[in-house]
């Protein structure tokens, strides 16, 4: 529980900042989960048999984790780290810098769960699901979720020059993976190598959890797509820890 | 012979404080050595930071004055030699020796985002404790670092030299029995560092243990019962300012300038022990500089300045005048 402190002081400040940082976490996937379930929504009719909006609710969620968790591992993390020194003031106390990494990871993560819980409440507002019960399992798939790109996050940071770079990452990562991952639609509609390529990401499987348990179905391999999650996410972590651990303490 | 009578009486009051000096060393640094590739930062460094003194780390940069510090600290690991902080060796015990020391680094590293009272707070609890036992203290710190009044202040409106002493502070929260400081008055103007310097000799007043680095051998000489002079990752010299004066260079200085400097010279060498031209500057070492002076009123075009040799001449004589970047 080394960690905690650190944990600590990042809600601290997000506490105080708090009512823009939800509407911004808020806002952006709300208005694309309605604005393209209920605009593009009216010319498909269903997809895979259920209203567009139903299916795109699964990916917004994803989508959201995953930004949230990024978001805060990239730029925020990197004001800590880089900027505000926040980091190196720490190892000056009792505290090591997994303590500092750990707790970094899972404040993401609990960012990225305020996010997702954000986007299931909605979802659960406009009863956007079919089975109330089977929801709930969202919970530790949105925790998994944003384990995973948290750790990836983590890694991304620490080669990081400057905020410029974190760019790469979103045009070369993120936006090919929220493309090819199933956000918008089903990952079959993709040529078969694209297909083949999006079982690699670990958006996908966030998604392959997430669209049944909305839809009302269990999902089909459901440990496996947790054991991705939380090897993509623990690799990630892993890495990060090594090369900010060259970075900062050499 | 005179020397500046302040100065003179700090250090009585400071060799008055001896009574530490049968403790054991808060930190005992033998063989140390630490490379980036081929070359040595910290090359076979000795050092003992004796209890409740104030030692000095002075060198110019890169002289490897803040990896010596971080290895101490248990933050990087050394290719050679052994460190001993409070009692733990190091880096194996850094989780328990850190817990006793505090530090100030080179580096503002304030939380931009908290009052100067949650700074305090949340720093505290990297160190365990918690509030009611930080609370407790924070008012005394916050009149340490003559900030009484100040705990609700954004740390974005407190000017430089607030913000340097609300970071020495923080590193007293945890009651630390060694203080670390990095450059503690880098970059502050001079009321700033006379008010810092006044907080770090109350430190030292109450018996804590400073080891603090320095460019500025003013600071060094003011506050510091024991100097290390480290040059290319070497210690070089270590002494008490007076000693380290006495025994590298003579005790009066006049510095010469103008134009009519380069005539004047010869006959300067016949009436120092040791002349030095760095620029437009002439410096004459001497033990009487009466020769020097009544030969300088006789050319008016020069101008000069007669002081008590200090510090920064041994500092420059040991390391050369030349820029280090």
């Amino acid at each position: 529980m080394n960690w905690f402190p650190v944990w600590q002081r990042n809600f601290l400040v997000w506490k105080k900042l708090a009512a823009p940082s939800i509407l911004g976490n808020l806002a952006d996937p709300l208005l694309y989960m309605l604005g393209l379930g209920y605009g593009l929504g009216q010319f498909l009719g269903k997809v895979e048999g259920v209203p567009y909006l139903h299916f795109l609710a699964a990916g917004s969620l994803a989508y959201s984790v995953m930004n949230s968790a990024t978001f805060e591992t990239l730029y925020s993390a990197f004001s800590r780290m880089h900027v505000q020194k926040t980091w190196d003031a720490i190892l000056n106390t009792p505290l090591s810098l997994t303590d500092v990494l750990v707790g970094e990871w899972l404040w993401a993560a609990t960012k990225s769960l305020l996010s997702g819980l954000a986007i299931l409440a909605v979802i659960w507002g406009l009863g956007l699901y079919a089975d109330f019960a089977l929801t709930l399992w969202l919970l530790p798939v949105i925790v998994l979720t944003g384990l995973c790109f948290a750790g990836l996050g983590l890694m991304v940071n620490s080669v990081a020059p400057n905020y410029d770079f974190f760019m790469y990452y979103f045009s070369l990562a993120i936006t090919p993976m929220v493309l090819l991952s199933g956000v918008f639609y089903p990952t079959d509609a993709l040529p078969d190598w694209l297909a083949g390529l999006a079982t690699a990401l670990p958006l996908t499987h966030a998604i392959d959890l997430a669209r049944p348990l909305i839809l009302g179905q269990l999902p089909t391999l459901p440990l496996l797509h947790g054991a991705v999650l939380l090897a993509y996410g623990g690799a990630g972590f892993a890495a990060g820890l090594a090369l900010t651990r060259r970075r900062l303490l050499r | 012979m005179r020397g500046p009578p302040a100065i003179e009486s700090a250090h009585a009051g400071l060799l008055g404080s001896g009574s530490h000096a049968s403790m054991t060393a808060p930190l005992t640094i033998a063989h140390l050595t630490k490379r980036y590739g081929d070359q040595a930062v910290v090359d076979d460094i000795d050092l003992t930071i004796a209890a409740g003194q104030c030692h000095g780390l002075l060198g110019p940069n890169g002289a490897g004055k803040t990896t010596t510090l971080r290895l101490a600290l248990g933050l990087i690991e050394a290719d050679a030699g052994d460190i001993r902080l409070l009692g733990q060796a190091m880096p194996a015990g850094a989780r328990a020796a850190r817990a006793r020391v505090g530090v100030v680094p080179q580096v503002d590293s304030l939380d931009p985002d908290f009052t100067v009272r949650e700074n305090l707070l949340t720093y505290g609890r990297y160190f365990g404790l918690d509030r009611a036992e930080v609370e407790v203290r924070v008012p005394d710190l916050l009149d340490f670092a003559g900030l009484a009044g100040k705990g609700d202040a954004s740390v974005a409106s407190l000017s430089g030299g607030m913000k340097r002493r609300l970071t020495l502070a923080r590193a007293l929260i945890n009651d630390p029995d060694l203080v670390i400081l990095d450059e503690p008055t880098t970059g502050l103007d001079p009321q700033a560092r006379h008010l810092v310097w006044q907080g770090l000799r109350r430190l030292i007043g109450k018996g804590k243990t400073l080891l603090l680095t320095t460019h500025f051998m003013d600071e060094a000489e003011r506050l510091c019962d024991r100097i290390s002079i480290i040059d290319r990752g070497r210690i070089i010299v270590e002494g008490s300012p007076r000693e380290l004066i006495r025994a590298h260079i003579e005790p009066q200085v006049v510095e010469v300038y103008g134009d009519a400097l380069a005539d004047w010279r010869v006959c300067a060498l016949d009436l120092c022990q040791r002349c030095e031209q760095v620029g437009e500057t002439l410096f004459c070492y001497t033990t009487d500089p009466e020769p020097v002076i009544a030969e300088l009123d006789r050319h008016p075009t020069l101008r000069y300045l007669h002081r008590p040799a200090n510090l920064e001449d041994v500092f420059l004589k040991l390391t050369g005048r030349d820029l280090r970047d």
